[in-house]
């Protein structure tokens, strides 16, 4: 009986997101973006900056950052606060890995409607409600409390139609974390294919992405790209609990995806 | 060797090189004390604990091996070195096993990972890395690069016997978001007689990942062993950095109470997310929801002291990063009505007796076993141990701010361990709070870190880890990292996992599982 007043006791904690903007975000990095650049020539030395090779130069010399490799440690934006920041967005998903790479080319955007219209085709039936699976296919174990801290008071997936299941059987989405070990990909693969039909399939992480810090190794496969096809790509390590709930929502058709990424 | 020892650096370790024949014998004297205990009047006391095993490959193909024998105030470390000509025969070194129960499983990972099997050991099977035998070991320290392996669970022995006995293999994909992780549980039906754990699923290989790599770029590597003590592993990294260079004692001491702050920040949150297990086990839904969003609620304030919900980036080789973002009173103030929710939800649970049933007598974990098997962390504490590195070994702002008096328990069971986590969050509430007036005396633009040349040099770091002792073995050669092991008290506890299983049944397992609270990420490397 003392249970029911105590979980009364503080009204109501859950986030109005995603009908409106949650405040929280402001003190935590989302995601690394890129400033408007004064000359091509300013980015030659930026690659050396991080311990993850995320940055790269366009063909016009530019400086880009491929999210799916950074692990946001911050390095690069202590260095060179005029070309980097911190962006506290937590929508940072995005249906095709080169959409990770900001500021996002103008050539992806043929590619992206493409695997945009696929994903909205299959996902039509999930749109009311998802049951979700997850696999760890060798994380660190932080995706994993991002992951379950979904269904806490404050992020309350269920009042979205979210669900997670035991079994395969019963999952239309999965979400996959780790740096794609070895010995995981046969697990990985199996539970991917005891799933029905319609089926998506969400990378949590820069290391499902990429391998992050973690890859290359002998016994990872740089994300977990190669073990089932990805529709929806969540870079951070960890992904906040908001960017793994934009990453299920991009996935099944309920969110725009957010433009003019940086 | 001995380093010299600083009022606020982390205390000393001394390297005792033995021939390979002498090195069991001196193990197995250097442990035969019983437990690490603080000394009486006569000067310190010289009991050890078996603290783990740890190899080194050399270009020349030998292999150095480390024993580590923790003792109160000090780590010592035997090392001898087994040759190349015999490293791949069937008697590499002597077994420790037989006299030393611990090390059991270090003993099958050194198999595993060098190659090297020692001999007397009844049973040598794979454990983190089941290899094809044309699969060279990947031999961490070497430079020969290596070459891409899948684990074969081919390679693993299947042994069930007995009469109606039948084995259940319980993952790696187990149901619920859980790291992966596969127990063969071996059962007639209800009662699990016994278990065994399947950790080779989850291998990254990452002691190979660290070679080659700077001290700073190590530290982002070191906060990915174990995400979910991200401080505790940077920490123990880095004060083996620091122990190298003779720099354990120029970290400002601002730096050292930032670096205690995040630590007791992480516990509070691995021990919250033990209790959350606990109640969503036992079918608590209001207790889950509550103990859910209070370790939300320490996530965020973590995010909102660094930047980042795990504490990662905080801790770098010769201080911090930076100091805390947030003011020390305002994190108090934060920190002080959590604590309030906190008690008043701890006590509703504990006086709960449909949760207290479930928890105790569950998964007993005996005083005698523990010390036979050098237990770590609350896992310990739950089960006759005093032993806590922020007092025994103090490190990082321990040597400032004292550990608060604790009341350990000796039952062992599930409920001892969740009664030792609580007592623990409500100390770490007392060093948050310790640490923070601390700051706000201090200057808020620091000095956060000393500048640190990283040296060339063998190393040892540790921090009590949410999950137990932590120790890092580094080991630098021309400025970067040549060896690096991480040992997780996770690895060490969850080869006692098994032991927990007198006379429970299968509606046990999940409470058994949460109140170890371990990673699989720091056992499978």
């Amino acid at each position: 009986m003392p249970w029911v007043t105590r979980g009364l006791r503080n009204g109501v904690l859950t986030s109005p997101y995603p009908r409106r903007p949650d405040g929280y975000g402001a003190d935590w990095r989302g995601a690394v973006s890129v400033r408007p650049q004064v000359g091509a020539a300013a980015g030659r030395s930026a690659k050396e900056l991080c311990p993850t090779g995320a940055i790269g130069q366009d063909a016009g010399g530019g400086v880009v950052l491929d999210r799916g490799k950074c692990i946001l440690c911050g390095r690069c934006v202590a260095a060179r606060p005029d070309l980097f920041g911190f962006d506290p967005s937590p929508e940072v998903a995005s249906p095709t890995r080169a959409g990770l790479v900001v500021p996002e080319a103008e050539e992806n955007d043929g590619a992206l409607a493409e695997a945009r219209a696929d994903l909205g085709q299959r996902v039509r039936a999930l749109r009311r409600s998802v049951h979700v699976r997850h696999v760890d296919a060798g994380s660190d174990g932080s995706e994993e409390w991002e992951i379950a801290a979904l269904l806490n008071p404050v992020y309350d997936v269920h009042r979205l139609g979210i669900f997670f299941t035991a079994s395969p059987r019963h999952a239309d989405l999965l979400l996959i974390s780790g740096a794609g070990s070895a010995g995981m990909a046969g697990p990985v693969r199996t539970t991917y294919e005891a799933m029905p039909d319609p089926r998506v399939v969400v990378a949590v992480g820069t290391d499902a992405a990429s391998g992050g810090m973690v890859s290359p190794t002998y016994a990872t496969r740089g994300g977990v790209g190669d073990l089932v096809p990805v529709d929806v790509w969540v870079p951070g390590s960890p992904p906040s609990p908001f960017s793994i709930l934009h990453g299920i929502l991009l996935a099944v058709g309920l969110i725009p995806e957010r433009k003019g990424r940086r | 060797m001995t380093v010299p020892a600083t009022t606020a650096g982390p205390p000393l370790w001394d390297e005792i090189a033995v021939p390979a024949q002498e090195f069991a014998r001196t193990v197995v004297r250097g442990t035969a004390g019983g437990p690490p205990a603080p000394g009486g009047a006569t000067g310190p006391a010289e009991g050890g604990r078996f603290a783990g095993l740890f190899g080194s490959a050399r270009a020349d193909g030998s292999v150095v091996l480390r024993a580590a024998i923790a003792r109160y105030g000090r780590l010592d470390v035997v090392t001898t070195v087994v040759p190349a000509t015999v490293v791949g025969g069937d008697a590499g070194y002597q077994a420790l096993t037989p006299a030393v129960p611990g090390a059991a499983w270090y003993e099958r990972e050194i198999a595993d990972m060098f190659g090297l099997l020692p001999e007397g050991h009844r049973r040598v099977d794979p454990l983190v890395l089941p290899r094809p035998s044309e699969a060279a070991p990947p031999r961490p320290g070497s430079p020969v690069p290596m070459l891409a392996v899948t684990p074969d669970e081919a390679y693993l022995p299947a042994h069930v016997s007995g009469e109606g006995i039948f084995t259940i293999p319980y993952g790696p994909v187990r149901s619920g978001v859980f790291e992966s992780v596969q127990y063969l549980v071996e059962t007639p039906g209800e009662d699990i007689p016994h278990v065994r754990a399947r950790v080779y699923h989850k291998h990254r290989g990452l002691e190979r990942r660290f070679q080659g790599l700077s001290a700073l770029d190590g530290v982002l590597l070191a906060e990915r062993v174990e995400g979910v003590a991200s401080v505790a592993h940077a920490l123990a990294f880095c004060q083996a950095i620091e122990a190298i260079a003779s720099a354990n004692g120029l970290v400002p001491p601002g730096a050292l109470l930032t670096r205690s702050l995040h630590a007791e920040l992480e516990r509070i949150a691995n021990h919250l997310d033990s209790m959350v297990r606990h109640a969503e086990a036992a079918g608590q839904a209001v207790a889950y929801a509550r103990f859910s969003w209070h370790k939300e609620r320490v996530l965020r304030l973590r995010a909102r002291l660094c930047g980042h919900r795990f504490g990662r980036g905080v801790v770098v080789p010769g201080g911090v990063s930076a100091g805390p973002a947030l003011a020390p009173a305002d994190a108090r103030a934060e920190l002080a009505a959590l604590e309030v929710d906190l008690r008043s939800d701890a006590d509703l649970l504990m006086g709960t007796s449909s949760f207290i049933d479930r928890l105790r007598g569950t998964g007993v974990i005996t005083a005698e076993v523990a010390a036979a098997r050098g237990a770590l962390g609350p896992v310990a504490r739950a089960s006759g141990s005093q032993e806590d590195l922020r007092n025994y070994r103090p490190y990082a702002a321990y040597g400032l701010i004292k550990v608060p008096e604790h009341r350990y328990r000796i039952s062992g069971d599930a409920l001892a361990r969740q009664l030792v986590r609580l007592e623990e969050i409500w100390g770490s509430f007392q060093l948050c709070r310790l640490a923070l007036e601390g700051l706000a005396e201090r200057s808020a633009d620091g000095p956060w870190a000393a500048p640190l040349v990283t040296t060339d040099g063998t190393g040892w770091g540790w921090a009590e880890a949410p999950q137990g002792e932590l120790l890092y073995l580094v080991e630098v050669e021309a400025g970067n990292l040549k060896r690096v092991k991480p040992r997780s008290a996770s690895f060490h506890n969850l080869s006692l996992f098994p032991e927990a299983f007198g006379g429970d049944i299968f509606t046990d397992f999940a409470f058994i599982e949460a109140s170890f609270g371990l990673s699989i990420a720091g056992v499978a490397g």
